[in-house]
């Protein structure tokens, strides 16, 4: 296997077309899931991957199908690594991933705010800033529950066209 | 499945991945691959008992909130509640996974979660309550989370740093389940008189077991001091609001750290654990 960085950018290329079992729209690279991918000089691949939530039960079919791609594109050897830190966040969800999740009814998070470091931010009345409806655009929305059918989601419903929706809570 | 990673058997010989128990066939570590090296000047063993006695607070606080699917008041709160279990039993995982690797045992989840007996559980009395009623169970939740997240914000600067990860990754889920609770205690606490009722009746159980989570623990090294008053500060606040009041009460129960229970852990257990002791070999 070539050693040269020609095959750690095609190795790289590959690995990133692996999708979240759970939003198939995306791949990892979309997510920022995917933090590294190495080649050292025997050809061995490393892909290193960080879980988004702690309990996300997509972690295992994420790791079998970056290697699964990998085996398949030629790549013999391949290790995944687990980093934890710094934690995932959705501020690494890519321009294009929020594009794609919009298009797919899914509203994008918006920037992760730091309100943590000040007085304790107990959300008692106040929603997150309005999601714009993913169906019809408009920002006259409610959030409904914030939690939703999966750990990284929220439910939302817009008054304007009265469709409910679902968005993907900053973290 | 892709690899020949190996995990210990509760018996001790090894088995393929594909035999344990946690998501069925295909379960893998949630640390696999990452350096789990102990830094020198660490003792292994006391990093260890540290990320049990975090860990079992997590699984049976999420078999507790697991308990709630199928019977939660509304289907968004069923959903709220089944998320927030998965958080922490994700936080559990990680934190048996840190531990078998300090201790050099290699003993993996499993091992922790359905081979231990209750004696040997060292999770605190509150998480182990029955559910009551779902003001129970948010006023528990409120206590909880903020505790919670009081003690893993002091541990993001722990010296293991596998530790101090799982901690910082944890804080950003714990925010939500306190947001989450407070809302519910508000909307309970100012509500109907029914609401309050119940609200403040499950402020009234709870209060009893507030003493043990903020007792000193060998295995624990926070400042125990400043997570009271910040928890109790953050938690009054809420109660404020609600129009609740938390009874002042010099609790004497404790003893989950040191393996003394009440007699709802052994039922959970048993619940729990029982498919996986019935076929301790068995796969699917």
């Amino acid at each position: 296997m070539s050693t040269t960085p020609v095959g750690a950018r095609r190795a790289r290329r590959v690995a990133e077309q692996s999708t979240d079992p759970e939003l198939p729209m995306l791949t990892l690279a979309d997510l920022g899931v995917l933090r590294d991918v190495d080649i050292d000089d025997d050809g061995t691949v490393t892909a290193t991957l960080t879980p988004t939530y702690s309990g996300c039960p997509a972690m295992a079919e994420m790791r079998a199908d970056v290697t699964r791609r990998l085996h398949e594109a030629g790549f013999p050897e391949v290790r995944i690594r687990t980093r934890l830190d710094p934690p995932w966040t959705t501020d690494w969800i890519t321009p294009r991933g929020r594009r794609l999740l919009a298009e797919h009814g899914i509203a994008p998070p918006g920037p992760v705010s730091r309100q943590t470091a000040g007085p304790v931010p107990l959300l008692l009345s106040t929603a997150p800033p309005a999601a714009r409806c993913p169906q019809c655009g408009s920002v006259d929305t409610e959030e409904t529950s914030r939690f939703s059918g999966t750990a990284c989601k929220a439910l939302w419903r817009c008054r304007t066209c009265r469709e409910p929706f679902e968005y993907f809570k900053e973290i | 499945m892709h690899d020949d990673h190996v995990h210990p058997s509760p018996s001790g010989e090894h088995v393929e991945a594909d035999g344990q128990w946690a998501f069925g066939t295909g379960f893998e570590d949630p640390l696999y691959g990452a350096d789990t090296t102990v830094p020198d000047g660490i003792d292994g063993a006391e990093l260890a008992s540290c990320c049990v006695l975090l860990a079992d607070d997590a699984l049976i606080a999420a078999q507790r909130l697991a308990q709630w699917c199928t019977n939660a008041p509304e289907l968004e709160e069923e959903l709220a509640l089944a998320n927030i279990g998965l958080d922490l039993l994700g936080q559990a995982r990680h934190l048996y996974a840190r531990a078998g690797r300090a201790d050099g045992t290699g003993r993996g989840e499993d091992a922790y979660a359905y081979f231990r007996d209750p004696a040997e559980f060292r999770n605190v009395r509150l998480v182990e309550l029955p559910n009551g009623d779902y003001a129970f169970s948010v006023v528990r939740l409120l206590v909880f989370a903020t505790w919670r997240l009081e003690l893993f914000t002091r541990l993001t600067d722990t010296p293991d740093p596998v530790l101090a990860a799982i901690a910082s990754k944890s804080i950003k889920e714990l925010d939500y389940h306190r947001s989450y609770a407070a809302q519910w205690v508000v909307r309970l606490g100012d509500g109907t008189a029914e609401s309050r009722l119940r609200a403040q009746r499950a402020l009234d159980e709870v209060a009893p077991h507030l003493g043990e989570l903020f007792t000193p623990h060998e295995h624990l090294r926070v400042d125990v001091a400043s997570v009271r008053a910040e928890t109790t500060a953050i938690v009054s606040r809420v109660l404020d609001t609600a129009g609740l009041v938390l009874p002042i009460t010099e609790s004497a129960t404790g003893g989950g750290r040191d393996g003394l229970h009440t007699e709802h852990l052994p039922a959970l257990l048993a619940e729990l654990q029982s498919v996986a002791r019935a076929d301790p070999q068995a796969t699917w």
